[in-house]
């Protein structure tokens, strides 16, 4: 049968059994919009401002491994979806956005709402495409799928003119696709394996980095496995949060600029360093120069073969998708006659005991300011650890990376490479999408939240309850921090000004809006949230401590275990 | 080091601008860059000569052979290898320097493809130190305009960088 370009859009989506498409309508996607109104095996979300659509397919895709898919117009369309894509490739977030073009005949003419969308995008992409001929829509829009969710994952653009959307071809959707220039690595070489035993058999001081890559290949049940068997501490990155019960004996919490004192200290003082879908970048090993000076050997396992010593020199590469190489090693493992020096391990937990001792994270609630970790700790015990935490980029970001306790995979979700300013609200509606009963909270900053504040309409029309918790500082907090610590106390334009009363606010939009300015009402406030306003959208603004800073911190370009910790200062 | 990476790259449009905007956008640099379809005509060949040392030689073809279109790499500086480069010299040849400039090309194996009362055009392939030469051996304020092509290498004997 034949079909128009925009009907074969829809039918394509169909196959590829997307349930939510997150967009804006515009001029040149007009076609595809008029197939889109008659059918109904898939739902259109409108945001108000294509960011946002990026943002929550983004979220819907890693809060549930599936693809996020978003349709946007051409011109100021796409370019307004730019931050959100790049926020995704940054991550390695499978999606497929859809843009609309002029029409070919225009191109190239500076027609109404033209801009070269292929060139924009194409260094935040994995793979972007220009459709120039209807016969090719279909199996271009296969491909997107296949290449956005093998190897290593990200996002892809189909660029489709106007006039395509509305000429006429068969359609026949293909089952199956290869490329000969795109054969993503599966199985870890069986070689580079046998070696990764041997070594982390012979370890005297382990340690398992493990990183973004662990959730993204649902390899979290493998890894506990290994590590568990193995008895050795493991710590997760910033995006890797979840990827290992946080509350298990053996985690040693987040690594990194702001990660604990032991996970810092074991990273530099290990033996035996695997790696395990981490790339070793600037936030989480500081200065590599300073990392390279102390002798270990490396172990990393990754998709990615660009990944592996990138920034630092490794001993074993493995290059394969996590799952089957961590079953592979795990097999090697259990028929091997080795077993861990018992001896060792102990006095190595002894001595990660003693840096726990440092008590890292702890701060001061005193009865007259809210501290900013007192409300994560309170949102941690009154959501039993159950949420999914999405959360803006800033101080609060990492507060919470360090006080929400993750145990499972998928339910944290931030912008850990890119560090967009304005993903919290899109990614909590994405989350809720993907998760229709869960709970979601959205940490945030005064900041933050007014980069996407629009999408409180987005919520109110599709009825999402989410809890925004703004920790409110009237700063730009992580600003202020690196003005205070490393300008002179100088803060320039980090003080946010004429805020808006979020609770009238909140109001307006036709939500529930809360402000919180005691330490002793932030739990019964969160309480009265998550069961009185379950089926509502709250927006707790809780006024907190100017001053607090994120603890331990290591300076930029410092190594790792030069930190700052907050009793020193 | 100085490497000679030849690559295998879908040819469609944008290919170029994908290969060149990694390098612009990783900070790896490029002496020269060529490009032509081959005898499949789906497929272009490049041959790209950069600078780096062992590590970011690395990253580059890491790099490269990510990219989707990319269908094969290989670094030609690993092994036995001919690089060849052409160039055309448009020359002021009048006068006395009109049989000198014969005589210098017929040395370098260059040859004479068009000719007018004053100048010569002089066709010469090699490596790039035998271009850089004849541009040295000839007198400098003679030289009306030069267009070369960059490097396009290939493997020695079974070296063969196909699909």
């Amino acid at each position: 049968m034949q079909l128009t370009g925009a009907e074969i859009v829809i039918r394509c989506l169909q196959e590829e059994k997307v349930e939510y498409v997150f967009g804006y309508p515009g001029g040149s996607v007009l076609f595809i919009y008029d197939e889109l109104f008659k059918q109904d095996k898939f739902k259109h979300v409108l945001v108000r401002h294509e960011q946002a659509a990026v943002h929550a397919a983004d979220a819907y895709s890693r809060s549930s491994n599936k693809i996020g898919v978003c349709l946007v117009t051409s011109g100021p369309g796409v370019t307004n979806a730019v931050t959100g894509i790049a926020t995704a490739h940054m991550d390695s977030v499978p999606m497929v956005i859809i843009s609309g073009q002029v029409p070919t005949a225009y191109i190239g003419q500076d027609a109404f709402q033209e801009c070269d969308t292929v060139g924009i995008t194409r260094p935040c992409v994995k793979h972007n495409f220009l459709v120039k001929d209807v016969r090719d829509l279909a199996i271009t829009l296969k491909k997107a799928f296949y290449i956005a969710k093998t190897g290593r994952p990200g996002p892809v653009l189909v660029d489709i003119p106007k006039d395509i959307t509305n000429q006429k071809c068969e359609f026949e959707y293909p089952k199956t696709i290869t490329m000969r220039s795109y054969n993503p690595v599966v199985k870890g070489h069986s070689g580079q394996i046998k070696k990764a035993v041997q070594m982390l058999l012979e370890a005297k001081r382990p340690m398992i980095y493990a990183g973004g890559g662990v959730i993204l290949s649902d390899a979290a049940e493998k890894l506990a496995k290994l590590a568990r068997s193995l008895g050795y501490p493991v710590t997760n990155t910033l995006m890797g949060l979840g990827g290992y019960p946080a509350t298990d004996k053996q985690s040693l919490g987040m690594l990194g600029m702001h990660g604990t004192y032991e996970a810092n200290m074991a990273m530099q003082n290990c033996d035996v360093l695997i790696a395990v879908g981490a790339r070793f970048d600037d936030r989480v090993i500081g200065n590599p120069a300073n990392f390279a000076e102390i002798s270990r050997k490396i172990i990393h396992i990754d998709i990615d073969p660009s990944s592996i010593s990138k920034r630092v020199k490794v001993d074993v590469p493995i290059v394969g998708n996590l799952p089957d190489v961590l079953d592979e090693l795990q097999k090697l493992l259990e028929s091997s006659a080795g077993v861990p020096d018992p001896k060792a391990l102990a006095a190595w937990w002894k001595q990660i005991d003693e840096w726990r001792g440092k008590k890292s994270l702890k701060y001061k609630q005193g009865k007259e300011i809210i501290m900013p970790q007192y409300v994560v700790e309170k949102l941690y015990e009154v959501t039993g650890g159950e949420a999914f935490i999405t959360s803006d980029v800033g101080q609060h970001q990492m507060w919470a990376a360090q006080y929400y306790k993750f145990d499972k995979p998928r339910r944290w979700i931030n912008s850990g490479g890119l560090g967009t300013m304005g993903v919290g609200l899109p990614y909590a509606m994405g989350v809720r999408f993907a998760n229709p009963k869960a709970t979601v909270a959205c940490i945030t900053g005064e900041g933050s939240i007014q980069m996407n504040i629009q999408e409180l309409s987005t919520a109110k029309q599709f009825r999402l309850p989410i809890k925004i918790i703004n920790l409110n500082n009237r700063y730009l907090g992580m600003v202020r921090q690196w003005q205070q610590m490393f300008h002179g106390n100088r803060y320039s334009e980090s003080y946010v000004d004429a805020l808006p009363d979020f609770v009238k606010l909140a109001e307006a939009y036709g939500h529930v809006g809360m402000k919180i300015e005691r330490p002793a009402d932030v739990e019964p406030a969160l309480r009265e949230a998550f069961t009185k306003h379950k089926n509502d959208l709250v927006f707790m603004d809780f006024l907190t401590d100017q001053t607090a800073n994120v603890y331990p911190m290591v300076a930029a370009g410092k190594g790792l275990s030069e930190m700052i910790l907050a009793e020193e200062l | 080091m100085r490497h000679i990476i030849s690559i295998l790259i879908e040819n469609e449009a944008g290919a170029l601008s994908r290969v060149s905007g990694l390098f612009s956008a990783r900070a790896f640099n490029i002496e020269s860059l060529t490009v032509a379809p081959t005898e499949d005509a789906s497929l272009s060949r490049m041959t790209i000569v950069s600078t780096g040392s062992d590590d970011v030689i690395e990253q580059i073809t890491k790099q490269l052979n990510k990219l989707i279109d990319v269908v094969k790499v290989v670094d030609l500086s690993e092994a036995a290898h001919i690089e060849r480069e052409l160039m055309l010299v448009k020359v002021r040849a009048a006068g006395k320097d009109r049989e000198e400039m014969k005589r210098i090309a017929d040395i370098f194996r260059g040859r004479i493809i068009d000719v007018t009362d004053s100048t010569y055009v002089i066709e010469l392939t090699g490596n790039g130190s035998k271009l850089d030469a004849f541009l040295e051996a000839i007198d400098r304020a003679l030289i009306l305009e030069t267009v070369r092509t960059g490097v396009s290498g290939i493997g020695r004997g079974d070296r063969i960088l196909k699909v």
